[in-house]
């Protein structure tokens, strides 16, 4: 029986926040769509600590409480739970090692059990933004240094001695005095039946202490799972009496359904029935794009019907969304005067006494996700009562969005967790399970939908298209005097609410209003556009395309006025400062306070002159093969990457070697900090040399991976080498890691291009524009 | 009525003799080991070895396999200790681990045909499986670790 298993009372500071934070979810919330939305989440205000988080700013906070999270067996066995999703981070991991670290558990003995959706209880679940271990090291901290607290002053009862003589090491406590031990399960019930300790007088480890946090020595907790196919993802779940669903969408984003024929499908072996799903009119949030679904006794079965289905659509307002003409609307659109969202100095006048000006434009293409667990949902509605398995990143948002869908109380839904096969943002949003719902409700079994490969490119939440155009201008020294920024594309903002036309604080304050460079004059311009399907989140956003222009720009200034290219970039970054956004109305720093989460320039100017040292900037390579470097700060930490790549005569581009350091400031396990970059480095290549999702008449043109083509092993960089920048002291704010590998890849890798070739990338994908 | 051997383990098949074997190992024996990942051969989430061959599931129909031998990543080794199990484990490959049950078939069936491989052997005969997360350069070396000696 476990024993510390009390349900929380909520804790500390009986404050309510109001929803202020831009997480993928409460984008709902933040554009005013959802009404007030009032949290009566504790905020831990933590006065020991060097520094605050916008942790409390979340939807539903942060619970820093022992009951909800830990348990311990009569035996011993120690149970944390994990309250964020896994997608290959870590994190399942990572955060109940750090309440295993405090609490002096012995990690054999520990045991992960996965929350269910849940905020109030959990607090935000969220996982998403790479703030996971951000927001949660001193939470998770603190609640394992609580339960430890709570088992030693049960040990200093039980020998009637004072609890500062005991100590709690490896599992057990111990009173040295006397040489007595108790284990924790021995322990157990007697440590529940002792008040709580108030945070603000816990004594937290001496980082030296540490066992496992820094090290990198623990792996996955799935990781045995993994390898014997054990591991259970989101279409792993089978229900008994389970029927089996897929569906046919509108293939133009806000089309509907006008008719069908499903008399060929229901002739398919296996097939049991076909059925109209419930779509929502464009923009649809996160709600299901309705459609037809074939239901059968298996998945096979279900996309053979599918396929034999004839369908009727109404294309709807979008029928015309076609990637070339749009490109161009982009372009002219950059080319003329945008909303100003950043303006130091007087660019335009700057620009125009300018010596020389240099101007870019870079394009960027839709993202699809094409996580390699396309989206998939079981769900077992009964009544008023709704249960939900599916691999997704917003437990909390999915169960208020199923609890609305279906019209029934929050408290009735239940959402189980499983693992992700991949997420990278596709997986916030919950749209496949909400399907799931609908049609267990409606056909009274439990329901698996299962989403083909085309379907996932066909019907992402894409990543958006852009124009970042930039024009430099430099005095007759070659000094960069004027630089003037301008963002086109279409926001986020528009899958929730019709009309928008430019970007929101949270796009702007990725890459653009966040400029580090010391110019005197800056501007940035957001210029409108409007969206044609449905825009989302991918890993590391706004960050891609901005890092793209921003960094290929470095270079192309540097090869116009003779620089090094690196040169150029520490210069631009300029003298170690903190980066004053006071001239920027809304300046969006990935939610968390500036006081704790500065743009540093010291710190960008170290991870560049790290990875020049380490990568061996400068260094001669082979002929056709070239070095290309690039910097961003993004998610709050600070990366750069040196990309070198070989060019063959017929264009064939190959990457020898990545090398990359990251400062993401005090972090918990540096092996899987590793695997991601290593991970950002292929996602950037993919990108890079093949990223496009392209419409035609409204419709995706892609589908599958062979016209979507993904990197593949025999084309992957030969070795990412991973420099990681040791925090300065244990009070260093914890950052980012899943997303910031990501943006300095492709601007590292087209800048290797130019210095190999000569060929200047300004558009991605670079596909075949080397074979030119 | 098909017949074929899963795991060590005779089955049995009268439904849609067409059903890819990735469906029928999935949805109808419970074996939730083995992926879908894309459905066309394009990704080898589903890899799965008949015969001592890696195929493809999801284009391997069930009359495909009739009175073959399949062995997917639960009938691989009784206690998943298979050197590539041991090696992909020593080398924390996975991310997400989604594409690591075909990644880790397609490599079996690699050393069962070459036992020692070289590094470009290595990577051709991997390069039909993706990896969305990218775990290619410790998936490279876990293949290489797992033909040398775990
Ligand atoms: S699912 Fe079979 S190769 Fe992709
Ligand atoms: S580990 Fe995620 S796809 Fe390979």
């Amino acid at each position: 029986m476990n024993i510390l298993t009390n349900p929380n009372k909520l804790r500390g500071f009986e404050k309510h926040i109001k929803v202020e934070n831009v997480s993928r979810r409460s984008i709902l919330k933040t554009l005013g769509l959802a009404g007030g939305f009032v949290l009566a989440a504790p905020v831990m205000i933590r006065p020991s600590f060097a520094y605050e988080t916008g942790a409390g700013k979340m939807p539903h906070g942060v619970v820093v409480d022992p009951r909800v999270f830990v348990s311990i067996a009569p035996d011993g066995i120690v149970t944390i739970v994990a309250h964020r999703s896994e997608m290959g981070t870590g994190v399942r991991t990572s955060l109940p090692l750090i309440v295993a670290e405090e609490l002096e558990a012995d990690w054999s003995r520990v045991r992960v059990q996965q929350a269910h959706g849940d905020e109030v209880k959990f607090g935000n679940q969220d996982t998403d933004g790479s703030r996971s271990t951000r927001h949660y090291l001193i939470p998770m901290r603190q609640i394992g240094a609580s339960a430890r607290t709570m088992l030693e002053q049960a040990a200093a009862k039980r020998w009637g001695v004072p609890a500062s003589e005991v100590k709690a090491v490896r599992h057990e406590v111990v009173h040295s005095a006397s040489g007595r031990k108790l284990g924790f399960g021995e322990l157990a019930a007697d440590a529940a039946k002792e008040s709580v300790p108030s945070i603000e007088g816990l004594k937290l480890k001496n980082p030296k202490d540490f066992r496992y946090l820094g090290k990198g020595e623990i792996g996955m907790v799935d990781l045995h799972d993994i390898t014997t196919g054990a591991a259970r993802y989101g279409a792993d779940v089978r229900l008994p009496g389970m029927k089996y669903a897929v569906i046919a969408r509108p293939p133009v984003t806000g089309g509907k359904l006008v008719s069908f024929d499903g008399a060929e499908a229901l002739k398919v072996s296996g097939v049991e029935k076909v059925m109209e799903v419930k779509g929502w009119p464009w923009p649809s949030k996160f709600q299901p794009l309705g459609g037809v679904a074939v239901i059968a006794r298996n998945t096979g079965a279900a996309i053979k019907g599918c396929n034999a289905l004839k369908v009727t659509w109404d294309d709807g307002a979008n029928a015309k969304y076609d990637s070339v003409a749009y490109r161009a609307e982009l372009e002219a659109a950059a080319r003329k005067p945008g909303l100003v969202v950043r303006k130091e100095g007087d660019a335009e006048t700057a620009l125009k006494s300018a010596d020389k000006v240099i101007v870019g434009e870079y394009y960027l293409p839709h993202f699809a996700h094409v996580s390699m667990e396309p989206p998939v949902a079981v769900a077992n509605v009964k009544g008023d009562k709704a249960e939900i398995w599916a691999p997704v990143q917003s437990p909390g948002g999915t169960r208020e969005d199923v609890a609305k869908t279906l019209g029934i109380p929050e408290e009735n839904v239940t959402v189980n967790v499983t693992l992700l096969g991949g997420g990278f943002g596709r997986k916030s949003k919950c749209d496949f399970a909400l399907e799931a719902a609908l049609l267990s409700k409606e056909l009274g079994v439990p329901v698996k939908v299962q989403w083909t490969r085309e379907d996932d490119v066909r019907h992402d939440f894409l990543h958006t298209v852009s124009v970042e155009r930039i024009e430099a201008g430099l005095d007759k020294n070659g000094k960069v005097i004027a630089w003037r920024h301008r963002s086109v594309a279409p926001s986020i903002a528009s899958t929730f609410a019709a009309g928008t036309v430019h970007q929101a604080p949270f796009e702007l304050g990725m890459g653009l209003i966040d400029n580090p460079f010391e110019i005197a004059n800056l501007q940035c311009e957001n210029p409108e556009a409007a969206a044609h399907t449905r825009i989302g989140w991918f890993r590391s956003v706004s960050n891609i395309p901005r890092a793209f222009a921003v960094q290929s720009m470095v270079a192309e200034i540097a090869q116009a006025t003779n620089r090094d290219p690196k040169d150029m970039l520490l210069e631009l970054i300029g003298s170690p400062r903190i980066v004053n956004l006071s001239s920027v109305k809304d300046p969006w720093n990935y939610g968390e306070p500036y006081d704790s989460y500065p743009i540093d320039t010291a710190r960008l100017r170290k991870v560049v002159e790290l990875v020049a040292d380490k990568g061996g900037w400068g260094r001669s390579v082979p002929k056709g093969h070239g070095l290309g470097i690039a910097v961003h700060r993004s998610f709050v930490s600070y990366i750069a990457t040196i990309v070198e790549v070989a060019v063959d005569d017929k264009g064939k581009l190959t990457v020898p070697r990545v090398d990359t350091a990251i400062d993401c400031g005090t972090y918990v396990n540096p092996e899987r900090i590793q695997s991601q970059i290593e991970g950002a480095a292929i996602m950037g290549l993919s990108l890079a040399k093949y990223g496009e999702v392209t419409f035609k008449d409204g419709k995706v043109q892609q589908g599958n991976f062979d016209d979507h083509p993904v990197i593949r092993i025999d084309e992957a960089p030969a070795v990412t080498n991973v420099y990681i920048v040791p925090p300065p002291s244990p009070d260093t704010p914890p950052s980012g890691v899943g997303e910031p590998g990501v943006p300095p890849f492709a601007p590292a890798l087209i800048n290797a291009i130019f210095a190999a070739t000569g060929k200047r990338i300004r558009a991605m994908p670079i596909g075949k524009q080397l074979e030119a | 009525m098909v017949k074929l051997k899963i795991n060590g383990q005779e089955q049995n098949w009268d439904g849609d003799p067409d059903l890819p074997l990735l469906w029928f190992i999935r949805d109808e024996i419970g074996l939730t080991g083995t992926k879908f990942g894309c459905g066309q051969a394009l990704c080898g989430s589903c890899t799965v070895i008949m015969d001592k061959q890696a195929v493809r599931a999801c284009v391997t129909s069930v009359s495909d396999a009739s009175g073959r031998e399949v062995t997917t990543i639960e009938g691989l080794h009784p206690a998943g200790d298979h050197p590539v199990q041991k090696a992909w484990r020593q080398l924390n490959v996975p991310q997400c681990g989604y594409c690591q049950a075909g990644q880790i078939m397609q490599a079996a069936a690699l050393l069962m045909d070459n036992p020692k491989p070289s590094h470009d052997q290595i990577r051709e005969a991997m390069s039909g499986n993706i990896c969305r997360c990218g775990c290619y350069q410790r998936i490279e070396n876990a293949v290489h670790l797992a033909s040398t000696g775990v």
